[in-house]
């Protein structure tokens, strides 16, 4: 946690505060500069209490997806919890997407939010619902708080919940009476902060190095625990020592340059045909803060069929759960790869490495188009070659976000922002809009499709209203493109329900909501167009019409084995 | 997992699981709802405070299939489990309380 949050301390009189102004005070004090939310009745006393801090910035959602999804962002960014508030009952709904977006992908959430006066529980009140049990099954834990002085245990320990381990959103339900409630304070508590991570069994990391140093084959699987636990540096230090050609999934994309040597880019349904094929060919695979998702293994039985398996994971409980590992290793990832790495000899692994090249020679990932901006793998390039590095690259949900994960040149942990577990549409603007008020020195380009910006157009006004440093690209093909592309292969061609009759007039749209608009279509200069857009600051939207026939290749049929890909 | 007469379920397998927990409201449901939320049937469920009552045991009775040691240590990973512990189907505690689950 920050250096400036303050300890634990007596305050030099007891001050008589309500439990919003004890919530507000507990944020300030955990080091919390920005929110996202919309208020209502339920937690007005807690906006009130708000109102009045002078360090904590309120971002005022257009719907509380959006708030949810924008400290999604915050917190995928900088990799620290990141707060959203709503009000009771709907409010309270709006916000269940953007949660179990979090939990499926382990990013650090606190969700506050008002609930109906204690003694109206359970009558259904107006604007009741049963918060607490409808996050149950998608926080990593929740509360509802019953007192004031409660609040001033549940706060910080909802942020060392959130930030501890495996990271995941933590929900805080705290009726309006209590809010309202006044006590005396006399001591603040300490901070919540990631606790110390479980100490691991150093005769796992043993027998783990020499299985690497006995492998012929083997493979580095990275999954976004590496980003998580801050450990990308160590997995490609591993990597280059042990000679080790890795994978990552869609959430690991960044921890090693794509451009690295050893580098495969993403395995999987998408994954480019010489990285499935690797991995068919391994004889150890060594799995990193990853979890054998089903869109990364393909058919379980089928993925790396010849390989023994070293697993490290901070979760106990991913280990043994989709694949038996033959040395599994509970701990954090940085620790252990840190403890791995003086144990693992260098080795040139010469013939591996050479059959790897070969495979990549022979079946590289295939971007057709590439050159012409026009084209959905050259906008996605020719965006990447207008900014660095230090731009932060968010995604919706569809063709779109497989494309940039296969193309765009990610080189930094913490530069991807997209969302694997769930796979929420609407998921990339509000998120890019996070991103861009936590790291505001920052380009924050969102790719984006049509039906996906629908889902949450309304944060455009949002954007406006911050001013962020976020660039939409819109990559326009008339339709829910993925879905397009899976009943033209599977389902006869039966195209039913995916093309949309009525596009809106996205130009129109956004310049409606505040936001510089730039038509690639309607320019003879694409490329200039895009870059001069992308490099002035604040918000725009880049709209580009793309095919619609144009497909993500290669694709591993649903239900089969990774190296039956079709096309690319 | 398929057995659905009871006869049949009592032939199968089983285990007794006995967790301590912090006693408050929502726990149970807690609990509960990891294994609902996966089709596992809780045959058996007994819960009562220990000591001062800042605490309660619950005990578990659960036909074992290849999830339950997956099931154990997503109960582990609960924030007021404090402890799983497992013992066979034939622990005494559901025994000396069925006395009062006889068909009337
Ligand atoms: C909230 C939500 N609803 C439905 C889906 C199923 N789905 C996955 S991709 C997709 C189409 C996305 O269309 P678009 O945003 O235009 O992107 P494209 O595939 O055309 O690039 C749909 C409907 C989803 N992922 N999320």
């Amino acid at each position: 946690m920050s250096p400036s949050q303050p300890p634990a301390s007596s305050t030099p009189q007891p001050e008589t505060l309500s439990g919003a102004q004890i919530v507000v005070r507990l944020l300030e004090r955990q080091g919390i500069t920005t929110v996202a939310g919309i208020p209502g009745g339920a937690i007005l006393p807690f906006y009130d209490a708000l109102s009045e801090s002078r360090s904590i910035h309120h971002v005022l959602a257009r719907h509380e997806q959006g708030a949810g999804f924008m400290a999604q962002g915050m917190a995928r960014a900088t990799g620290r919890p990141a707060v959203c508030l709503a009000s009771s009952g709907p409010g309270a709904t709006n916000l269940l997407t953007a949660i179990a977006d979090a939990k499926l992908d382990s990013i650090p959430l606190v969700a506050i939010t008002g609930q109906v006066p204690q003694a109206m529980i359970g009558t259904d009140a107006f604007q009741e619902v049963d918060t607490y049990g409808l996050t149950i099954p998608i926080t990593k834990h929740n509360f509802l708080v019953s007192s004031a002085e409660e609040l001033l245990r549940v706060i910080p320990r909802a942020f060392t919940i959130a930030a501890s381990g495996r990271p995941g959103p933590v929900l805080v339900d705290i009726p309006k009476d209590v809010q309202n409630q006044r006590i005396e304070v006399h001591e603040w508590p300490t901070p919540g902060a990631a606790e110390a991570p479980p100490a691991f069994d150093s005769a796992a990391i043993d027998a783990a190095a020499a299985m690497i140093r006995a492998a012929e084959r083997p493979i580095l699987y990275l999954g976004g625990g590496v980003v998580h636990s801050g450990a990308a540096r160590q997995a490609v230090d591993l990597a280059e020592k042990a000679a080790l050609p890795t994978v990552m999934t869609l959430m690991a994309l960044g921890a090693m340059p794509v451009d690295h040597p050893l580098s495969l880019g993403m395995l999987g349904m998408h994954g480019a045909r010489c990285t499935n094929f690797a991995l068919d060919e391994c004889d150890l695979l060594i799995a990193v803060g990853a979890r054998f998702d089903d869109r990364a293994t393909g058919k379980v039985a089928a993925f790396c069929p010849g390989a023994r398996i070293i697993h490290i994971d901070i979760d106990p409980s991913e280990l043994d759960k989709i694949k038996t590992a033959h040395v599994g290793i509970a701990g954090d990832v940085s620790a252990v790869l840190q403890a791995l790495l003086p144990r693992v000899h260098a080795m040139p692994r010469t013939a591996w490495l050479a059959r790897v090249a070969r495979l990549k020679a022979d079946h590289p990932l295939q971007t057709p188009g590439i050159d012409d901006v026009r084209s959905h793998y050259g906008l996605i390039a020719a965006t990447a070659a207008a900014l660095d590095d230090e731009a932060t690259v968010a995604t919706d949900v569809g063709q779109h976000q497989m494309w940039v994960a296969q193309a765009y040149p990610l080189r930094r942990p913490r530069q991807w922002l997209t969302s694997g577990g769930l796979g929420t549409m609407g998921f990339g603007v509000p998120a890019a809009i996070g991103a861009a008020l936590a790291e505001p020195q920052r380009t924050v380009v969102c790719f984006t499709g049509d039906g996906s910006i629908l889902m949450n157009i309304q944060e455009l006004v949002t954007a406006a209203e911050e001013g962020v440093n976020l660039k939409i690209v819109l990559m326009n093909n008339a339709s829910l493109g993925l879905v397009y592309q899976q009943q033209s292969m599977f389902y006869g061609k039966r195209t039913f329900a995916s093309k949309f009759q009525a596009v809106p007039d996205f130009i129109r749209l956004a310049e409606a909501c505040g936001i510089r608009a730039v038509d690639l279509d309607a320019t003879q200069a694409p490329g200039a167009a895009l870059t001069a857009a992308l490099r002035t600051p604040g918000p725009c939207l880049i709209h580009a019409s793309i095919d619609r026939d144009q497909k993500v290749y290669p694709m591993v049929p649903p239900g089969a084995a990774n190296k039956e890909m079709i096309g690319g | 997992m398929n057995a659905n007469n009871w006869s049949e379920r009592k032939a199968l397998a089983g285990a007794v699981l006995e967790i301590d927990v912090r006693n408050h409201a929502g726990v149970m449901s807690h609990v509960v709802g990891l294994f609902s939320r996966r089709a596992y049937n809780l045959e058996g469920i007994l819960v009562m405070p220990v000591g001062a009552g800042e605490q309660s045991r619950v005990w578990l009775k659960v036909i074992e299939d290849a999830r339950l040691t997956q099931m154990i240590k997503q109960v582990e990973k609960l924030e007021d489990v404090l402890a799983v512990r497992r013992h066979g189907a034939d622990h005494a505690v559901f025994e000396r309380i069925e006395e009062f689950f006889r068909a009337a």
